[in-house]
């Protein structure tokens, strides 16, 4: 696939978007030229952003695309080899121990003591900031109540992660870390866990997170950068995003030709992009993918050009374009592709 | 919440004694199992049969004057059998009658032997009209502290806290480390030398109780002496304890597997539980290997406890092993403060 539409000159374009104001009011989050390479890969190559105050920030990307290493250069975790982070216009070199009172983090994958009540674990976090909002309250946040005392090794996977997510939470942070918070929750959990934030991002909490689930991303952030081979190849809000993909549907079809051993039949392109209302075509794998914008008249259009050709259907799917969509686009590949 | 329970540092140490409190198999290697050993020990040489020490001699004559000494218990035997009694630790000294005197066959690397062959040849030369040169009597003293139990002790102690020092501090590190939790402690403003300093402190709590326990225990099962001041003989026990936690962290500093770090604390600790005299006195190894018999912190531990406990010994009597426990805690400390990853 060629010619995104979203080039590196208009993602800075909206990077530079929010406002740059007085004193105090400047942007939460900062990078300027981030790189960090490890022996065998270049996990961040480049990566300018800027996130204002208040704003709920995603971070997507597949597996490996640089968001966790981003993610903890910013949490003051990790060193890049160059570029600049500024963090509530402070930086991690001359302002670690003020920024560490004033950041809240959760990463992937922290396994608190098992013999540790929630409250136990909250309290020994809570003494670690000067200031901040109550165990009670921190537990109440999570709903956690009904599990205060028990321990931490008899919690599910959702709960666990909403005490991780109260630990981050117990020095009342102005900007909020999150590194996949929902990975390998069920939905349920997921849900709940979204109340979660959407209830913090009402408070007016900087929240910056990483995610792979698209859906994810759509729900909950302001706006998503998204990455690739530790880059930003996509920023803006998800609505904005979307409508890069040019048609408001995608249509998802397979074709076969009734022969036995034909795997894959191709179907005329230029048949199909003659439709009005098709705005593109992609083809992987026998499977065609095309955005709609008139999903209720080019439909029955994209049939009559298959039955015409003396095809049947095999598959064929629509929904509404999503960021999947606009990732798929932009890399030719599928986000959960590893 | 009060001002203690908003004190981080105090919030960690409570975490880490509360999670030593909840496994129950540190418990038992803590506090029972010492105590088990101990008690095996005791009854092992306990009642040791007064030293009576068994020999031979080929005829009646032998036998009647060897019969007179009490600390000797004699057979009569033919050479052959006598030698084969030897062989198999039946009897320590054969005393043959040859046409020109007397001979003793025994194995002079026994110090059990040697002692056995000084008595037969002083009851020989007694029966057969031996004159003392000088004048002599014995006063004896049976006092406790020069038992086995009493001995052994003081080295059990020794082990106990270099054990539970290593294994607290470097195991909870280690796993810590593994489940990411190191990582998430740094991550908070949490100021990184409490969080070590809370295994410190953590054991120095534990300690209380456990030195308590066994010491409480061998003095009342065994009636083993406290000669030195007991308060000398607790700041002894603090500062071992320092020491092998420091040793500990070390060993603990890198490591990112459990594999690997019980694989480093086996491989600091083995030679310790060889050459250190927990179980007989390190003065047995050769004079070659001393330096680094006395060098290494279980001995310099060990020794210190015998001084105070069995000889009441004070600090200023005690200053080498203190000196090398102090380094011991210092130096390991130091680096690995250094070299610690947190991540």
């Amino acid at each position: 696939m060629t010619g995104a539409t979203i080039d590196r000159r208009s993602a800075a374009q909206l990077a530079a978007g929010p406002k740059a104001g007085a004193p105090g009011s400047g942007p939460s989050l900062l990078l300027r030229g981030l790189r960090k390479a490890f022996v065998d890969v270049r996990a961040v190559d480049g990566l300018d952003l800027e996130v204002a105050r208040g704003e709920c920030f995603g971070l997507l990307g597949p597996n490996g695309a640089g968001k966790t290493t981003t993610i903890e250069i910013c949490e003051g975790l990790t060193a890049p080899d160059a570029g600049t982070v500024e963090l509530l216009g402070l930086n991690w070199r001359t302002g670690a121990s003020e920024l560490r009172q004033r950041i809240g983090i959760q990463l992937q994958e922290t396994q608190f003591p098992d013999k540790l009540t929630v409250e136990e674990t909250l309290r020994l976090f809570r003494s670690f900031f000067r200031r901040g909002i109550s165990v009670n309250e921190s537990i109440e946040t999570a709903q956690l109540e009904e599990k205060r005392s028990s321990r931490v090794g008899g919690l599910s996977g959702g709960q666990k992660q909403r005490l991780a997510m109260a630990c981050a939470l117990v020095g009342d942070p102005e900007l909020l870390f999150m590194d996949e918070p929902t990975t390998g929750l069920d939905p349920q959990a997921r849900r709940h866990l979204w109340d979660l934030v959407d209830r913090l991002k009402q408070a007016g909490r900087t929240i910056i997170l990483t995610t792979h689930y698209m859906d994810e991303a759509e729900r909950l952030c302001d706006r998503v950068a998204i990455m690739d081979h530790g880059r930003v190849i996509a920023l803006g809000t998800p609505q904005q995003l979307i409508a890069t993909v040019g048609g408001e549907d995608i249509v998802e079809f397979a074709v076969g030709s009734g022969e036995p051993g034909v795997e894959h039949t191709i179907v005329n392109a230029d048949m199909l992009r003659a439709i009005p209302g098709v705005q593109s075509l992609s083809v992987d794998q026998g499977l065609h993918r095309l955005s709609v914008s008139e999903l209720h008249t080019a439909v029955p259009r994209i049939f009559t050009v298959l039955t015409g050709q003396g095809l049947h259907l095999s598959e064929f799917r629509t929904h509404s374009a999503t960021l999947e969509d606009v990732f798929v686009r932009l890399t030719g590949r599928n986000l959960r592709d590893e | 919440m009060n001002s203690l329970e908003l004190s981080s540092l105090y919030q960690l140490t409570m975490v880490r004694f509360k999670l030593i409190l909840r496994e129950p198999e540190a418990i038992f290697w803590i506090f029972i199992f010492p105590i088990l050993l101990a008690a095996g020990l005791g009854i092992a040489f306990r009642n040791r049969p007064a030293d009576v020490l068994q020999v031979g001699a080929t005829t009646m004559q032998l036998t009647r004057a060897l019969a007179a000494d009490k600390g000797l218990s004699v057979a009569t035997m033919d050479e052959a059998s006598g030698t084969h009694a030897l062989a198999t630790g039946n009897i320590l000294v054969l005393a043959i009658q040859r046409p020109d005197g007397v001979a003793y066959k025994f194995d002079d690397t026994n110090p059990d032997a040697r002692t056995a062959r000084l008595l037969v040849d002083r009851a020989i030369q007694t029966a057969a009209g031996r004159n003392e040169a000088v004048h002599a009597q014995n006063e004896l003293v049976h006092e406790t502290g020069s038992r086995y139990i009493d001995f052994v002790v003081p080295g059990l102690l020794g082990m106990n806290l270099m054990g539970s020092a290593m294994w607290g501090l470097g195991f909870s590190i280690v796993e810590a480390r593994q489940k990411k939790l190191l990582k998430r402690m740094v991550a908070s403003p949490m100021p990184r030398w409490q969080y070590l300093a809370s295994f410190l402190l953590s054991r120095l709590a534990m300690l209380v109780i456990e030195v308590a326990a066994f010491l409480g225990f061998a003095r009342l099962a065994f009636g083993v002496p406290f000669r030195g001041s007991l308060s000398q003989l607790g700041l002894l026990c603090v500062l071992t304890s320092l020491a092998f936690s420091a040793l500990g962290l070390l060993v603990s500093s890198r490591a990112k597997t459990m594999e690997a770090a019980s694989g480093l604390m086996n491989l600091v600790m083995l030679p310790m539980w060889i050459l250190s005299g927990v179980f007989f006195s390190a003065s047995r190894f050769p004079a070659a290997i001393q330096p680094l018999v006395r060098a290494l912190p279980l001995t310099a531990a060990i020794d210190a406890m015998r001084g105070n406990m069995l000889q009441g010994m004070n600090m200023g009597q005690l200053i080498a092993p203190v000196g090398i426990l102090l380094a011991w805690f210092v130096v390991p400390f130091t680096v690995s403060l250094r070299i610690f990853r947190w991540r």
